[in-house]
């Protein structure tokens, strides 16, 4: 793609060369490894099979011998090499030694503070950025695109910063506003919108993923999940600097006097998938929870495929094993924990009822003699637990103990009167559960326990509860960590400390618990990764694609930047002015850059088809969840509140049935709950709802740190079709008769803007023609738009509503352009 | 405005420039591809038992465990293998099941698989295959996308992405379902970090055949093709002034999905169907019509170029009351993929579909009992399982591997799951090694690291 844009430059050892030696040779002739005693990592050792008229090296590429294993390099690539050799094959200083030429990579570098460079056009640069952009362009002899009109910038700036599109209102307040500085106030206007929060919260729930369900077979309902997706959207709104924002997640609960919400932003960690297949063995489980852990802070703030590393020396990167159990060592010793963390106005109401509430439920529990039984089953779940093996039924019912009720252990050890009431409770609930596994099916009826569990879960949904969330706490003595050979949780190596990653900084000094140092390490001015991995992430957002478009990963085998200087100028900027995202946000989009038009660029794309150069802005297809919010905003169905618990909108029937651990089903939510955003759907990992998935969510499997964009037929039955798709058209029509029924206005509140003659000429004509259709077809007008609008015909209705469809439909209307 | 005319000049050049392939290609995700090499099959039909069916009872007799039943292997049998509810001493369940041979290859399976033991001579029957997983959604998740760790692509995805369909009505991939749902969930059909334009479509045999397939209350077919006409001249518009090449392919997905609206009922539309075939599968009575009709859709989607069929059937996870458990499972599907793979022969296809069968594992020689008043089942067992091929490719009459006399190991010719997805991409012309796609710094494969093709499968 890039290769003619190259070919009119020079080679380049580091641009050109080493990545091919690091990706394609050194894996064999390397620091490792060295096949026919070769190395291919520094100059001296390479030099025998370099020379410029006899070169070894370029012999076997050349007659396709090297490298053995395809991708073959190509003519193109092949041709870098001969001219480098050809030129003596220079090799910058300093990459000698293999150790210091890994930890060369330019990620690994510290963050420089760049000058923006002098542009010849010194009338376009609106700020910095434009002019390490336009330095850029005009090393190609390439002018930026002309600024997009106001009414696409609106368009693109609502979509951008709150994921919402803006109102007819808006745009014709935009449009009339003639200030100077009329721009600004827009952008400064969306940057304190509560939408902001919600929007920019949803690529950071993809990297944290985020489900409001366990995942694998089981799949239980996770009911407290959403508490942190809540923080989330107000540390985001509250423009929270991003290294409290990464402490909070990391360690909040180490931080002195910790608050409710420092503890709930632990949240973050509670996203793994968690595994209650019965005889699953737990360890392993939890040992697989820890490593996600740690791969996952790879992935989200250093920008590395630290997993990689799991079972051997991460391949490209100079990420050790050791590296990776060091990391696993900081969550080794953090628990799992739900805690009370009530919500304003639940603590009066439910410490006014606890009394009632205890005395009913103890009568409950007594009129069945729950006790009686209760204690010597617990005896013997230690026996069990001691003699594995010895009893088959006993052994089932304790891995179903250690399944479902979460630190079931720490209960079972504790005696029953130092229990808090919670664990009391949670054991009871599960014993009245579960006893039938253990007894005849003849004393199990006798007992009632499956009335008696009826009736205890009438009693709390009667009675005023508080609300909790799922948070890490760490033990009071920490698990020792080893490596894992192979990554087997059974096959402990040498024993590890939680320390970060050797090559780079080390951590800072101080005597904090182990997780608050490495979150403190993270936020270190000293590191090279954190800063630029985010900026890189928040520019991907506002232009498709990262200055580093390998967005997940920095390391050696991710691409490097486009604009070197253009990241380490935005990354310094953020960390040394408060790691403030707003002001990085509006930053971007003041420039120049970000408001050219989108329009293609034929004489360019041609040379430069990725727009890596970005000689305009590019039109992107929306977000799953930004093309269901677009469809209820513009038919006014949208339900706005932000924050909150999730919602399940209604689910076509047979979905919910093609997975095995869903035995909770769907309970559909009433009234406004069934508009709300696409962010607040309840996400049940082995059954998604379909259309965030037909527009390419993210499964909440794994850190997922850029979305795809694809075009399918299924997306245009979803959006055709969609009983969700078909009400929003009904909404938009009945505004559009209400308000002023004219195709402009349809134009204006879809897409911003006022349609052409030749779009008003289609839709006019279609709107006839249909009306006419519908007269024809019986009840069809009816059943398309069953509402009556006074003093509007049926066959009219129908025929708006056909058209708002079509609206919706548009690739412009699922685009920010 | 000032670049419109060069631009709009441009765009229709690049459209003359490409060729018709190539600007398909760049609308189509979909588009037929060449594969690597020349195949042995078009399509593939997938018959995913879920939960892990017992081999013991179904394809691998083992008349030693009798000897045994009632009493515990001695430690030194079942030392380093992984259980998921049975302790190693557990006691051995000897199997009830009466083998046959079969054909003139005289292949021995269950009196539970009387309608497939009559196609013996088409299957090749794998006795040595083994997986890593014990637990069934990373089951599942190996089988599927080769590895553990989710979050891949699955085969059908894969496929979908090697070679594109033929099929100008129907997406590449099509999974059925049957049963109580898979553990894995939508997860053992997703494209992973693959467009979603590879993931499995799920059709269904009631209800909407595919969601959201039905024009809305009130849009009759001819609203239907207006709203269709007005969007795609309202895109062409756009673009026109975007200059856009990605539009295309938005305005080609609309005319697939009006064409799947068309074809998609019609599949389900047996009227057609002899009486006879109707009787083969078992169409019209139970309990075999759920998977009776799943099977007969398979056929005709592959008639009409659908790539990969999956018909996922749950669950075989028979810890208990096996033998009642196997008896019902098989029942419902034993007699439908006979008659499939019957029919497939009549009409000339098989030759170019491929057949699988199998699940994420086996099940133990031992059995187990939960509680003392049910009759045992068998636990998870990943070291040694059989799943079969069939059709395009597939030397059939054939038993690859060997396992121990209990049941316990492969002793010979061991077929990893790699090597099992190896040999399927190779029977559409795919080479594994080569079908990769770059993600997270590195390229993947369905292979992962591993997997070899098994030649002596091959016809």
């Amino acid at each position: 793609m890039m290769i003619p844009l190259l070919a009119f430059l020079a080679v380049d050892f580091a641009r050109d060369i080493e990545p091919l030696l690091a990706s394609r040779c050194t894996g064999c002739h390397g620091e490792r490894t060295q096949m026919k005693g070769l190395r291919l990592d520094n100059r001296a050792a390479a030099a025998r099979v370099l020379g410029a008229a006899d070169s070894l090296l370029l012999q076997k590429l050349e007659d396709g011998s090297m490298p053995p294993v395809k991708p073959k390099l190509t003519a193109a690539e092949v041709a870098r090499f001969r001219e480098w050799i050809e030129g003596g094959a220079p090799w910058p200083d300093g990459t000698k030694k293999p150790a210091a030429a890994k930890a060369r990579h330019w990620s690994f570098e510290p963050v420089r503070t760049a000058t923006p460079p002098v542009t010849r056009n010194r009338a376009w640069p609106r700020n910095e950025i434009d002019r390490f952009i336009l330095a850029r362009l005009e090393k190609e002899a390439w002018e930026p695109s002309p600024e997009a009109e106001k009414s696409t910038l609106i368009r693109r700036l609502s979509l951008d910063l709150t994921g919402l599109p803006p109102t007819a209102g808006e745009v014709f307040a935009f449009l009339t506003d003639n200030r100077g500085d009329a721009y600004e106030r827009l952008v400064d206007r969306l940057l304190e919108s509560p939408h902001f929060g919600e929007r920019w919260a949803r690529p950071w729930l993809d990297q944290a993923r985020y489900a409001d369900s366990d995942g694998y077979e089981k799949d239980y309902v996770r009911p407290h999940a959403w508490r942190w997706r809540h923080w989330v959207i107000g540390a985001i709104n509250d423009d929270m600097p991003f290294d409290r924002f990464t402490v909070e997640q990391i360690a909040g609960d180490l931080l002195p006097g910790a608050t409710v919400d420092q503890r709930i932003a632990t949240g973050f960690h509670r996203n793994t998938l968690t595994n209650r297949e019965g005889g699953v063995n737990n360890e392993q489980f939890r040992v697989e929870q820890v490593m996600d852990r740690a791969a996952t802070i790879g992935s989200v703030w250093l920008g590395l495929t630290f997993g990689c590393a799991q079972c051997h020396d991460h391949k490209y990167d100079p990420v050790s094993q050791k590296d990776f159990y060091q990391m696993f060592a900081f969550f080794n010793s953090a628990d799992e924990l739900d805690i009370d963390a009530p919500l304003a106005g639940e603590m009066g109401p439910y410490l006014a009822a606890l009394p009632e509430y205890r005395k009913k439920r103890e009568a409950l529990l007594a009129g069945c003699g729950v006790a009686k039984h209760q204690a010597p089953w617990e005896a013997r779940m230690k026996e069990a637990r001691a003699q594995p093996g010895k009893w088959t039924d006993w052994d089932h019912a304790f891995d179903a103990l250690t399944k479902y009720l979460d630190n079931a252990l720490t209960i079972l050890d504790t005696p029953p009167a130092q229990r808090t009431q919670k664990q009391t409770d949670a054991m009871t609930d599960h014993f009245v559960r579960n006893y039938h596994r253990v007894i005849s099916k003849d004393l199990w009826k006798e007992l009632r326990f499956v009335e008696l569990r009826r009736k205890l879960t009438e009693l709390r949904v009667g009675f005023p509860a508080l609300s909790e969330a799922p948070v890490l706490v760490e033990r009071p003595v920490r698990r020792p960590s080893h490596v894992l050979t192979r990554g087997d949780w059974k096959n402990p190596g040498a024993a590890v400390e939680p320390l970060p990653p050797a090559f780079l900084h080390t951590v800072p000094a101080g005597v904090e618990p182990p997780r608050l140092t490495l979150a403190r390490w993270l936020v270190a001015p000293e590191n090279p990764l954190t800063a630029r991995v985010a900026v890189n992430r928040i520019w991907q957002e506002l232009f498709g694609r990262g200055l580093v478009r390998t967005a997940e990963d920095f390391g050696a085998q991710g691409e490097k930047p486009s604009h070197p200087e253009l990241l380490d100028w935005l990354a310094a900027r953020f960390r040394d002015s408060g790691w403030k995202r707003k002001a990085l946000i509006k930053t971007i989009v003041m420039s120049a850059t970000y408001r050219q038009s989108s329009a293609a660029r034929p004489e360019i794309d041609a040379r430069d088809a990725g727009n890596t150069l970005l000689s305009h802005q590019s039109r992107l297809r929306l977000p799953a969840e930004t093309i269901r919010d677009s469809a209820l905003a513009v038919s006014e169905l949208l339900h706005t509140a932000v924050g909150g618990r999730s919602v399940r909108p209604p689910l076509p029937d047979g979905v919910i049935e093609l997975a095995y651990g869903t035995d909770a089903g769907w309970p559909e939510s009433t009234g406004r709950d069934r508009y709300r955003r696409g962010l607040y759907i309840h996400f049940q990992r082995t059954v998604p709802y379909p259309q965030l998935m037909n527009f390419d969510a993210p499964d909440a499997s794994l850190a997922a740190c850029k979305r795809e964009r694809s075009t399918t037929p299924l997306q245009a039955l979803n959006l055709l079709n969609d009983p969700v798709f078909i009400e929003a058209a009904q909404g938009l029509a009945a505004r559009m008769l209400r308000e002023s029924p004219t195709v402009e206005h349809l134009f204006r509140s879809c897409l911003s803007r006022k349609p052409t003659s030749r779009e008003s000429g289609l839709a006019r004509e279609f709107l006839r023609d249909q009306e006419q259709r519908f007269a024809s077809e019986g009840d069809a007008a009816r059943k398309l738009h069953p509402v009556e609008l006074p003093g509007i015909s049926p066959e009219k209705a129908a025929a708006w509503t056909a058209l708002a469809s079509a609206m919706l439909n548009l690739e412009e209307f699922i685009t920010r352009e | 405005m000032l670049h419109d005319l060069p631009r709009r000049h441009f765009f229709r050049s690049l459209g003359g420039m490409l060729g018709g392939v190539a600007l398909a290609e760049l609308s189509d995700p979909l588009a037929a591809r060449k594969p690597h090499f020349a195949p042995t099959a078009k399509n593939v039909i997938f018959f995913f038992q879920e939960g892990g069916p017992s081999h013991i009872d179904l394809y691998d007799p083992k008349p030693t465990l009798r000897k045994w039943h009632g009493q515990p292997l001695p430690a030194s049998m079942t030392k380093d293998l992984n259980f998921v509810f049975v302790k190693p001493d557990a006691k051995v369940l000897g199997s009830e099941r009466v083998f046959q041979p079969h054909g003139q290859s005289g292949t021995e399976f269950s009196d539970y698989l009387p309608r497939i033991g009559a196609n013996a001579d088409s299957i090749c029957l794998v006795r040595s295959m083994h997986t890593e997983a014990f637990n069934h959604h990373p089951g599942q998740s190996l089988l599927f996308t080769g590895a553990t760790q989710f979050g891949r692509p699955t085969a059908g995805a894969w496929v979908s992405y090697g070679l594109g369909t033929e099929s100008r009505e129907m997406p590449a991939f099509v999974v059925l379902s049957s049963g109580k749902g898979t553990s894995g969930g939508s997860m053992n059909w997703a494209s992973g970090f693959l467009p979603s334009s590879y993931a499995g479509t799920v059709f269904r045999s009631s209800g909407e055949p595919i969601l959201y397939l039905p024009n809305p209350p009130g849009i009759s077919t001819g609203t239907q093709r207006a709203r269709l006409d007005l969007i795609r001249r309202l895109n062409e518009e756009r673009q026109y002034e975007t200059g856009d090449t990605a539009t295309a392919s938005r305005i080609h997905s609309y005319e697939l999905a009006f064409r799947m609206q068309a074809a998609a009922p019609k599949f389900l539309d047996f009227s057609r169907e002899s009486a006879k075939t109707l009787e083969d599968y078992g169409v019209n009575r139970e309990p075999t019509r759920p998977y009776a009709v799943n099977c007969l859709l398979a056929r005709r989607m592959v008639e009409r170029g659908v790539r990969f069929v999956m018909l996922a059937h749950a669950s075989w996870d028979d810890h208990q009351e096996l033998n009642r458990k196997l008896k019902k499972n098989c029942e419902v599907t034993d007699g439908p993929i006979g008659a499939l793979i019957h029919d497939l022969k009549e009409r000339g296809l098989l030759d170019s579909t491929l057949l699988v069968w199998a699940g994420e594992f086996g099940r133990t020689p031992m059995g187990q009992l939960e509680r003392v008043d049910e009759d045992p089942g068998r636990d998870h067992h990943p070291n040694c399982f059989s799943i079969w091929a069939a059709g395009g490719g597939i030397r059939g009459g054939q038993v690859i591997g060997k396992t121990d006399e209990l049941g316990l190991r492969v002793t010979d010719h061991p077929v990893h799951i790699h090597d099992l997805q190896a040999t399927m991409l190779h029977c559409l012309g795919l080479d594994h090694t080569r079908l990769t796609h770059r993600h997270m710094g590195r390229d993947f494969r369905l292979t992962d690291v591993g997997g070899k093709v098994v030649r002596q499968m091959l016809a």
